[in-house]
């Protein structure tokens, strides 16, 4: 089997990468991540698994992470700071190396109280800047937290991700700044639908010379509906969705609204190509994973590149 | 501060419910500031307890105390003469005074009357909220005096999480986002590139490394 990292491989040779997302199921069935697979197997290069997203229990994401493997896609491993201490989080990478798992994400994780557990301890033991510092230390210097040695280093790469849309603006760069110190190989964006505060974040980021020290992933959110813009405009904190957008879909008749996201995902996607800052698109179809392949076709990412396997 | 809560009438009644002879006893320190277990709260507590007996026929005495610190020996020791007279203290003290006065009188089972919440501050009347988790190590100095421990609602010590929007905490609108806090401030001190620093992860022995945890102070010793 291949263990190298398919999406840092396609980055490295300058190529526009593609990452998808596949959320594990609420139960213990495998086939309903291979199914997934099957969707999106030859349309992005890598694919995030979330890690039990919005607080609420599902199959581990190192489990399903090991499922894609197995079906020959490239996983990354979403690793949230929210459930686990360092104790675990570090044996967790070194378990993901182990199966061939190339890929992590390091995130904070949704509060719990969002979730179906909300009477659980939040861990917070790391932090998600310390999380990566974590990884990259593990990796480069073959070290745990605290300096002790471990054999062999995991080989991993990195993941942060980045909200421009998220106050104060200023510190946002700030912080990017800190995950790339920190270090982040690759960034994956919030979900992208004001393409102007976008392209302020993104042009304060080139200021800094942060975006050539990084791949810069722009997220996109192929919307289902007009209530789904409205509900993450309003209910979802740190996403910005302006009138325009909300307007567009309001505009559309019903039963043609899911064309309507898709084809903003794919005019979005179209403008970001056109940055050069923005080294790649990760597209985060929520439990519409079959929408991926067409988006990326309309958007002309097609086909993926391959490598030859040793 | 530490604040506290009284718990519920009808949880109180249930705890004393064996017992004929009550003490219920107060604490005029941290839990009379936050209203919750003073003087003046201590006999309302008992007065409604005698009121509830009464209208249940129930056959007991309940009276009350306030010592002026629960958690500290010299004033528990005021109880020595009395406690004979009683089955139970019901404590209106902190969790610590609770417990400071079981290990005085191991003999006399003790009962909790406050749910024990939080290290914080009077914000205004009525209001207080939580700002210190006596982590053992303090770090206030590096961000603005606000600290991210207790204040933010995932202990980021390299904020603010992409929940942060005009100010607020995702968890809750109410909630002013602690990073947005110690950024304004750490601005208007002009040290703002204190944050370009990253944090390491905390240092946690300091709280719970070694188990509940004690200061000796040989000094203060006599």
């Amino acid at each position: 089997m291949n263990h190298e990292s398919q999406l840092k491989k396609v980055l490295e040779q300058g190529g526009f990468g593609v990452t998808a997302e596949c959320g594990p199921p609420k139960g213990a069935d495998a086939q309903v991540i291979l199914k997934k697979a099957e969707l999106l197997k030859d349309a992005v290069d890598a694919v995030n698994v979330t890690d039990n997203q919005t607080a609420i229990v599902r199959m581990s994401s190192l489990a399903a992470c090991a499922l894609l493997k197995g079906a020959g896609l490239d996983p990354i491993l979403q690793m949230v700071v929210r459930d686990r201490n360092r104790i675990a989080l570090q044996s967790d990478i070194l378990g993901a190396s182990a199966l061939g798992i190339r890929n992590v994400l390091c995130l904070s994780g949704d509060h719990q109280c969002f979730g179906n557990q909300a009477e659980a301890l939040g861990v917070f033991d790391l932090d998600s800047i310390q999380l990566v510092q974590t990884v990259k230390g593990m990796r480069d210097q073959g070290t745990l937290v605290g300096g002790e040695i471990l054999d062999p280093a995991p080989d991993i790469f990195i993941g942060a991700a980045a909200n421009p849309f998220a106050d104060p603006l200023e510190f946002r760069v700030t912080r990017l700044a800190k995950k790339i110190k920190a270090g982040a190989d690759f960034i994956q964006t919030q979900c992208i639908y004001n393409m102007d505060r976008f392209e302020s974040w993104l042009s304060m980021a080139a200021d800094r010379g942060l975006t050539e020290q990084t791949y810069l992933l722009g997220g996109v959110t192929p919307l289902k509906s007009a209530g789904m813009a409205r509900y993450m405009r309003d209910r979802v904190s740190g996403m910005d969705i302006p009138d325009d957008v909300i307007k567009r879909m309001e505009g559309t008749p019903k039963e043609k609204q899911r064309e309507e996201g898709i084809q903003i995902c794919v005019e979005t996607i179209l403008r970001l190509k056109e940055l050069s800052a923005v080294k790649g698109v990760h597209i985060m179809a929520i439990e519409w994973e079959s929408a991926v392949g067409e988006i990326a076709e309309q958007a002309g990412l097609l086909p993926r590149p391959v490598f030859d396997k040793e | 501060m530490i604040t506290a809560e009284q718990k519920p009438i009808d949880e109180i009644r249930g705890m004393i419910a064996p017992y004929k002879r009550i003490l219920a006893l107060g604490c005029g320190s941290c839990v009379a500031e936050c209203a919750a277990g003073g003087e003046k709260e201590t006999a309302a507590l008992a007065s409604a307890l005698r009121m509830a007996a009464r209208m249940n026929h129930e056959d007991r005495v309940i009276d009350e105390k306030t010592v002026d610190r629960q958690c500290v020996n010299e004033f528990i020791i005021q109880l020595d003469d009395i406690l004979d007279s009683y089955d139970t203290v019901l404590s209106l003290g902190c969790g610590a005074g609770v417990q400071a006065v079981a290990d005085m009188y191991p003999e006399i089972p003790i009962i909790p009357a406050l749910n024990t919440a939080f290290l914080g501050e009077t914000r205004d009347q009525g209001y207080w909220v939580e700002n210190c988790l006596g982590c053992g190590d303090c770090m206030l100095f590096y961000f603005g005096g606000v600290c991210p421990l207790a204040r933010c609602s995932k202990q980021i010590l390299n904020g603010p999480c992409g929940g942060s929007v005009d100010g607020r905490c995702e968890v809750n609108p109410d909630i002013p986002c602690a990073w947005q806090l110690i950024i304004d401030r750490l601005t208007r001190f002009g040290a703002l590139d204190r944050l370009e620093a990253i944090y390491p992860p905390k240092n946690w022995a300091r709280k719970q490394g070694s188990g509940p945890r004690k200061i000796i102070r040989e000094d203060q010793q006599k």
